[in-house]
């Protein structure tokens, strides 16, 4: 199998409601996809299901060969699956510098009573985790803000702070989930160029959830449009822009653009 | 307003070290001349134990020579002394910044102790209150790790310290001391201020296997309903103890050796304090911070959330165990009242007092709360109102309790005020 990310056949009931049917997705290596489609539609059940919150009913996941189907979310996100949230999770008792030091966990070797007591290898490993972690601040720009409680950011900063963190996981598949909700045109257009960044800097994979059709377009070689639980059709942004049920059931009568 | 920055200005170049060695003086100079002639001169009928406050409250009529011995034997040596060798502690505290910095605090700590230790050294109530404070602090910081820094209102707390308490005391009585419950003594009397640490540790660890009823039911329960959960905890706790008649059941257990004494204490107490320290300012402990914000965030960062749960309720309830087996060998006695709801209302005010998620809250809480208890003794039934009250007010005006969400800096809070004299 030589795809990044393989979903067979994944669906999922919540109790007697299915919220996701047969669902299939590939994504190569360093592959940008999107999800489309209109509220309520499953898009965000679909993330949960392959970053392991909730495990599906049927079906399989394979991350680059490996079962990861009914893994802790933890373990999944250790494996290589950074995500970010719809509406914004920080930790809004922390500083930003933190966060993403936060995302390291998983890299930790210490131990519990390396942390105790201090060990010169612990204090090694958390001045080489919060380089990195500068470093990534500074690439997401918002390295000025380090020693700020993430509350007291304008909110496109917080959206990069969030994305950093998920950088800082070392992910292989990067899960951005409307990464542009709320935000100006000036700052989606920033976020297209993080995005962009991000892509060719780590070579990361990226799967996202858009309702932004230009956003959609102009950024992902392969979009998938969900409607109840179903793939109604996928293919190349041109396809799915031209296609008259993707038109009907999520654009309505709107020009694409 | 003005005169209190004044005030400041005049003090801001004295070091830690400078504050130290003025309390020094204070407390030697009460040691050597407090009653002999001070009080005497006063006409006080003895050393006031705490400040004046209790025969303040007492006789009225003493508040003027009461107060005027806090100014000579205290406020008067310590800031004349600290403002006069400024110019010699600067330089010191200098060089000490050149030294590792655990040396440099070790340092401190020594002279810190030397202070209290004199302080404490002229009346046995005092070295008493001492004693339970600081159990107090070891107390409030280990359930500040449970409530503040994982965000769980855990009430299982006098529960984990009577586990402490009495699987340290059993330890101790069975094998150094020669008693009704459990016989002769195992081993000779003189090992057991050396085993001492290892009982303790042991009841810490009892203490921490408990708290797992606690802490795997808080992987799916969250807010009132651990809390409840947590507060059933302490009463299986308390009734299984009042119904095992081998420990004595509720008539408690007596006869520990006095094995926490002053230094013992204070060892452990700053044992804690490092130890608990470290951890919440590394990337493991700051992951209970990021459980409690958001735990859905936390395990998508790949947070093992449920191992941090059960770190934070494991380490919090060994600290309790801890502090309950040295309690047990301060009063020499334990009952399972000790550990009873009233326990609870206490450690919970002196966290909420000092605030959450932070060491030095959780000292100043424990201080102010216990130190405060004692001092209004005299208004009996009063002292619970204005207690209460004060707590109210903390509420009011700060939500998170007086010093939340701040760590110690101790390279900070050593380093020499020279600097800054000259660049102003």
């Amino acid at each position: 199998m030589s795809a990044l990310l393989n979903v067979k056949d994944m669906t999922h009931y919540f109790g007697g409601l299915r919220a996701v049917n047969n669902y299939n997705l590939n994504i190569e290596p360093k592959q940008i996809t999107g999800l489309i489609g209109p509220n309520g539609a499953g898009k965000t059940t679909i993330f949960n299901l392959i970053t392991g919150v909730y495990t599906p009913t049927k079906g399989n996941i394979h991350l680059q060969g490996e079962n990861i189907k009914g893994l802790d979310t933890n373990k999944i996100a250790a494996k290589g699956l950074g995500r970010t949230f719809q509406n914004l999770a920080l930790w809004r008792h922390m500083n930003v510098l933190d966060h993403i030091k936060m995302a390291h966990y998983s890299q930790l070797t210490y131990g519990l009573f390396g942390s105790f007591f201090n060990t010169p290898a612990c204090r090694r490993q958390e001045s080489e985790i919060r380089e990195n972690a500068y470093r990534l601040l500074e690439l997401f720009g918002v390295d000025q803000f380090a020693d700020q409680l993430v509350g007291n950011l304008p909110y496109g900063a917080q959206r990069r702070v969030e994305m950093a963190r998920a950088m800082a996981t070392n992910p292989k598949i990067l899960f951005l989930d409307e990464p542009t909700a709320g935000m100006t045109p000036d700052e989606l257009v920033q976020m297209i160029k993080i995005i962009r960044q991000v892509h060719e800097t780590f070579g990361v994979a990226i799967f996202l959830i858009e309702h932004r059709m230009k956003f959609v377009m102009e950024l992902c070689e392969f979009i998938q449009t969900l409607v109840f639980g179903e793939i109604i059709a996928e293919g190349p942004p041109e396809e799915i822009q031209n296609n008259p049920e993707v038109i009907e059931a999520y654009l309505g009568k709107e020009d694409v653009t | 307003m003005e005169f209190v920055e004044k005030f400041k200005r005049m003090f801001s170049n004295v070091p830690m070290l400078g504050w130290l060695l003025g309390a020094l003086t204070a407390v030697l100079i009460e040691y050597f001349f407090g009653y002999d002639y001070i009080s005497y001169i006063l006409q006080l009928p003895k050393i006031p134990v705490l400040f004046g406050t209790l025969i303040m409250l007492k006789e009225p009529m003493m508040i003027p020579s009461a107060l005027a011995y806090d100014l000579i034997v205290y406020v008067l040596p310590i800031l004349l002394v600290a403002k006069a060798t400024a110019f010699a502690t600067n330089p010191v505290a200098m060089l000490l910044e050149k030294i590792p910095l655990i040396l440099s605090v070790i340092l401190h700590l020594a002279l810190f102790y030397l202070v209290l230790h004199v302080w404490a050294e002229i009346n046995d109530y005092r070295e008493l209150i001492v004693r339970l404070t600081m159990i107090c602090i070891i107390l409030t910081i280990s359930i500040n790790v449970i409530n503040g820094y994982q965000g769980e209102f855990s009430c299982s707390h006098p529960g984990f310290m009577a586990l402490g308490a009495y699987t340290c005391s059993i330890l101790t009585l069975v094998l150094f001391v020669n008693d009704r419950m459990f016989g002769e003594a195992l081993l000779p009397a003189w090992l057991g201020p050396w085993i001492f640490p290892f009982t303790l540790i042991a009841g810490g660890i009892v203490a921490a296997l408990g708290s797992l009823l606690v802490a795997i039911p808080s992987f799916r329960t969250r807010g009132d309903y651990l809390a409840i959960i947590s507060l059933a905890f302490l009463f299986i706790v308390k009734s299984a103890v009042e119904n095992l008649q081998i420990i004595g059941g509720s008539r408690g257990m007596g006869g520990q050796p006095e094995y926490a004494t002053l230094p013992v204490i204070f060892i452990w107490t700053i044992l804690c304090i490092w130890i608990i320290h470290n951890f919440v300012t590394s990337i493991m402990g700051k992951a209970l911070n990021a459980v409690r914000d958001d735990e859905a965030a936390a395990e998508s960062m790949t947070v093992a959330t449920r191992k941090t749960k059960m770190t934070a309720f494991m380490f919090g309830a060994f600290w309790a165990g801890i502090a309950g087996g040295l309690f047990a060998h301060v009063l020499s006695y334990i009952n399972p009242g000790t550990f009873s709801i009233n326990r609870l209302a206490e450690i919970l005010a002196m966290v909420y007092f000092g605030g959450l998620n932070s060491i030095i809250g959780s000292i100043v809480g424990a201080v102010t709360i216990n130190v405060l208890g004692e001092a209004l003794r005299p208004l009996e039934l009063f002292k619970w109102i204005i207690i209460p009250l004060i707590l109210i007010f903390v509420m009011i005006f700060r939500p998170y309790g007086l010093i939340s969400f701040k760590e110690i800096n101790a390279k900070k809070l050593l380093r020499a005020k020279y600097k800054r004299e000259q660049g102003a």
